[in-house]
């Protein structure tokens, strides 16, 4: 994992890579990051920066790589997807949250977004199956249980 | 520094224990690791899994479990059977040959003189003899005819090769049957909580519907697309779904007539595909025979040989076509579509392999002669009839693998480099193919219930059916990764892995008629075999019984006796009304928790403020 973070940093710097922080545009090449959608998010929840600038130290990068990993429980996947999902880090999913999340992953472009009414329809569906205290929200304990209850996460 | 504090005061034996057990968790970590590296393909899998998704990817790892299952079944029926048959023709242990035939037999039936063409022979006799089981080879080990020991003596110990033959038989449709249970329990589990209420569908869609392993930009983009038609075409059902609850009387009554008309045209194709499957396989027989008297086998033709394995192949490339077609008009939700078309081709699938060996039998146990009654099947044709369904089984096999290549190699590529290279609007629309995978998986699934049916008749056919399988993984991945696009529909791994194992079960259990009635039914034919000496393949079980001392004789037939059959039976049903209670009083403490936990959030004492 090491190497792999020393790769991202200009040659300069990879001496004292322990203690460098990677900007996001580096971070983005990788190649597991590249395709996914939630990249900008994902750079967001896991950096630790003051400036908000989204840079990964070394840390940052381990623990992306071990919440990914297949031996993380499915807990603490659960909690960092849930921080992933929430656009705007306000502590629950609400229906905007849910909307951004819809169009992302049905691909950047306007001809691949679903239909006003489609998305309505689709809110209300998720809504119905997994808010159990009918706040019109999704908090966190909601999302883990749908989650825990689903064989493909 | 609170931690360390800790630490100093821990005992010296807690100590040990912690970094031991420790220790320990990291070497079995280690070993985990180091199995996954030993797993065959693992790489290839893992590649697959990136550029086309999880779908693809279930097809490739059931692959890789029926290669391993038929190894298996390959090595336990080599071991039992024929390294011993082998071992005892070399002469190393004192063997006794079944050549006694039992008094009450009459002669004509033991006569068994197959054509071995030893010597020099012209190469396409070589290669027919080859591709069709019958010369040479039907002199090898590979059928049934070789294994003519009774038993071989070990010093004092008597290796009973019929028991052991038949032995080996259950061992190994057991040893299919659990595996295959094992696998599918966790599969079954998760559908079980599904099938119920589709109560997470969509949300399984959103939260987990990403898949992390997509590497490919290009992929990613289809898995967006993917993804896109899925939430569309579920939004679309449920709106189906009240329309359909909406529906009038008048429409009703027009739907079903049109629903039953459908059905009754659906039944026709299948009789006419069992019906010329029957009149081919009868065909074959009956011009690829002549009867001992004349002492020349007709040199037949390879492809009235091949007759019924071309038929099947017809059949089961036509008949799903017309399903496809036949389903648009009875105007079901799309997913109650796609399930039915696939039960539908599941059944034409193994019910021809049914048909043929229906037909063989009708063939083989034909007896107008008294002579022949006397055998009990037809001694003429078929002196050694367990060889020659053998060889039929044999050569679906080597047909089926032959017209995989074929496709791969006269569609697959062909089509691809027509696409790349010729750019006019006809060509480009038709596009690269898909990778269907519920069609190849009832490909695979077809020939894997073959090779389950023909190794009685054939013990070394496990074999070839891991190479066959074993080169199919290589074409399949080359076809998938230069000339096929990845579906627009995608197919969930979770539930499409408990569907492949659903099916290939019904194969398996369907694999054991045909086999239970040869063994139990018909008589085992008295000029080759390890079964000459007795009725039926069968009755080397109750003669074995019957030299156990008497104790074991009399518990043995307590436990097949109706005395302990049917009280053991309403055990086993009360067990299961057990727990088919429990899970119902699980499902309503679920619905109540759940309700309770809408309920708190107006409850005074519980109420939280909002953060």
């Amino acid at each position: 994992a090491y190497k792999r973070f020393s790769e991202l940093l200009p040659k300069e710097e990879r001496e004292n890579a322990r203690s460098a922080r990677v900007p996001k545009s580096q971070i983005l090449t990788l190649p597991e990051l590249r395709a996914n959608p939630f990249q900008h998010r994902i750079c967001r929840v896991f950096s630790t920066s003051d400036d908000g600038d989204d840079s990964m130290s070394f840390e940052d990068f381990l623990d992306m790589l071990s919440v990914f990993s297949d031996s993380a429980t499915s807990e603490i996947k659960s909690h960092y997807a849930f921080r992933i999902f929430d656009f705007d880090d306000d502590g629950t999913l609400d229906r905007k949250d849910l909307e951004k999340l819809v169009n992302c992953l049905t691909g950047q472009g306007e001809e691949s977004r679903l239909s006003n009414a489609e998305m309505e329809q689709l809110i209300q569906n998720i809504l119905e199956e997994s808010d159990i205290d009918k706040d019109g929200t999704i908090n966190l304990s909601e999302f883990q249980h749908v989650v825990s209850r689903s064989p493909d996460f | 520094d609170c931690q360390q504090a800790d630490i100093k005061y821990l005992s010296g034996w807690k100590q040990w224990k912690r970094t031991s057990s420790k220790s320990l968790k990291k070497v079995l970590n280690e070993v985990k690791e180091l199995s996954s590296y030993l797993k065959l393909w693992r790489h290839d899998i893992h590649s697959i899994e990136g550029k086309f998704g999880t779908g693809i990817q279930s097809y490739f790892s059931f692959l890789r479990f029926l290669v391993l299952l038929n190894f298996i079944i390959f090595i336990l029926m080599f071991s039992f059977v024929t390294l011993p048959s082998i071992i005892s023709k070399y002469g190393i242990f004192n063997s006794s040959f079944a050549k006694i035939p039992l008094e009450n037999i009459a002669p004509h039936c033991t006569v068994y003189k197959p054509n071995d063409n030893k010597g020099l022979v012209y190469f396409y006799t070589y290669l027919k003899d080859l591709l069709s089981g019958t010369g040479f080879l039907e002199v090898t080990s590979l059928f049934y005819g070789y294994y003519t020991i009774d038993a071989a003596w070990l010093s004092v110990l008597r290796y009973n090769l019929p028991l052991a033959y038949l032995l080996a038989t259950f061992a190994y449709l057991a040893l299919s049957l659990l595996w295959i249970i094992k696998r599918s329990v966790e599969g079954f589990k998760q559908n079980l909580v599904h099938a119920e209420d589709q109560f997470q569908s969509y949300c399984n869609k959103v939260f987990a519907g990403w898949d992390f392993c997509i590497t490919d930009p290009h992929a990613a983009r289809l898995k967006h697309r993917s993804l896109q038609y899925e939430l569309q075409t579920d939004l679309e059902e449920e709106r189906l779904k009240r329309k359909i609850a909406d529906r009038t009387m008048k429409e009703k009554l027009r739907i079903y007539s049109l629903r039953i008309f459908i059905n009754i045209i659906v039944l026709a194709v299948l009789s006419g595909c069992f019906y010329s499957i029957y009149r081919a396989t009868v065909f074959s027989q009956e011009n690829s025979n002549v009867s001992i008297g004349h002492d020349i086998r007709t040199d037949a033709n390879l492809l009235v040989q091949y007759l019924p394995s071309i038929v099947i192949t017809l059949a089961n490339f036509i008949a799903p076509q017309i399903f496809s077609f036949l389903i648009g008009f009875e105007d079901y939700s799309p997913a109650f579509e796609i399930r039915l078309t696939l039960m539908r081709c599941v059944f034409v699938r193994l019910a021809n392999i049914g048909v043929l060996l229906f037909s063989l039998w009708s063939q083989i146990s034909y007896c107008a002669t008294d002579k022949c009654k006397a055998c009990g099947y037809n001694y003429e044709l078929y002196p050694c009839w367990e060889s020659e369904v053998g060889q039929e089984m044999y050569k679906l096999m080597i047909f089926d693998f032959i017209i995989i290549l074929a496709v791969t190699l006269f569609l697959d590529f062909p089509r691809m480099l027509l696409v790349t290279h010729c750019s006019c609007k006809p060509v480009q629309w038709c596009g690269l193919q898909e990778f269907g995978i519920s069609d190849n998986v009832l490909e695979i699934i077809y020939g894997q219930t073959i090779c389950w049916i023909g190794t009685f008749f054939s013990p070394l056919l496990p074999a070839i059916a891991t190479i066959k399988y074993f080169i199919i993984f290589y074409i399949k991945k080359i076809s998938l990764m230069h000339t096929r696009k990845p579906a627009a529909r995608p197919v969930r791994a979770s539930s499409s892995n408990f569907f492949f194992l659903v099916v290939l079960l019904i194969g398996l259990l369907l694999a054991f008629i045909p086999l239970g009635i040869s063994i139990a039914h018909i008589p085992s034919s008295k000029a080759c075999g390890p079964f000459r000496s007795f009725n039926t393949s069968w009755a080397v079980v109750p003669a074995t019984i019957l030299g156990f001392p008497t104790g074991l004789q009399q518990v043995l037939h307590g436990i097949a006796s109706e005395a302990f059959a049917v009280p053991f039976f309403m055990v086993i049903c009360l067990v299961m009304f057990y727990f088919i209670a429990l899970a119902g009083a699980h499902k309503r403490v679920v619905e109540q928790l759940r309700e309770q936990l809408a309920m708190v959030r107006f409850d005074p004492l519980f109420c939280t403020p909002k953060v």
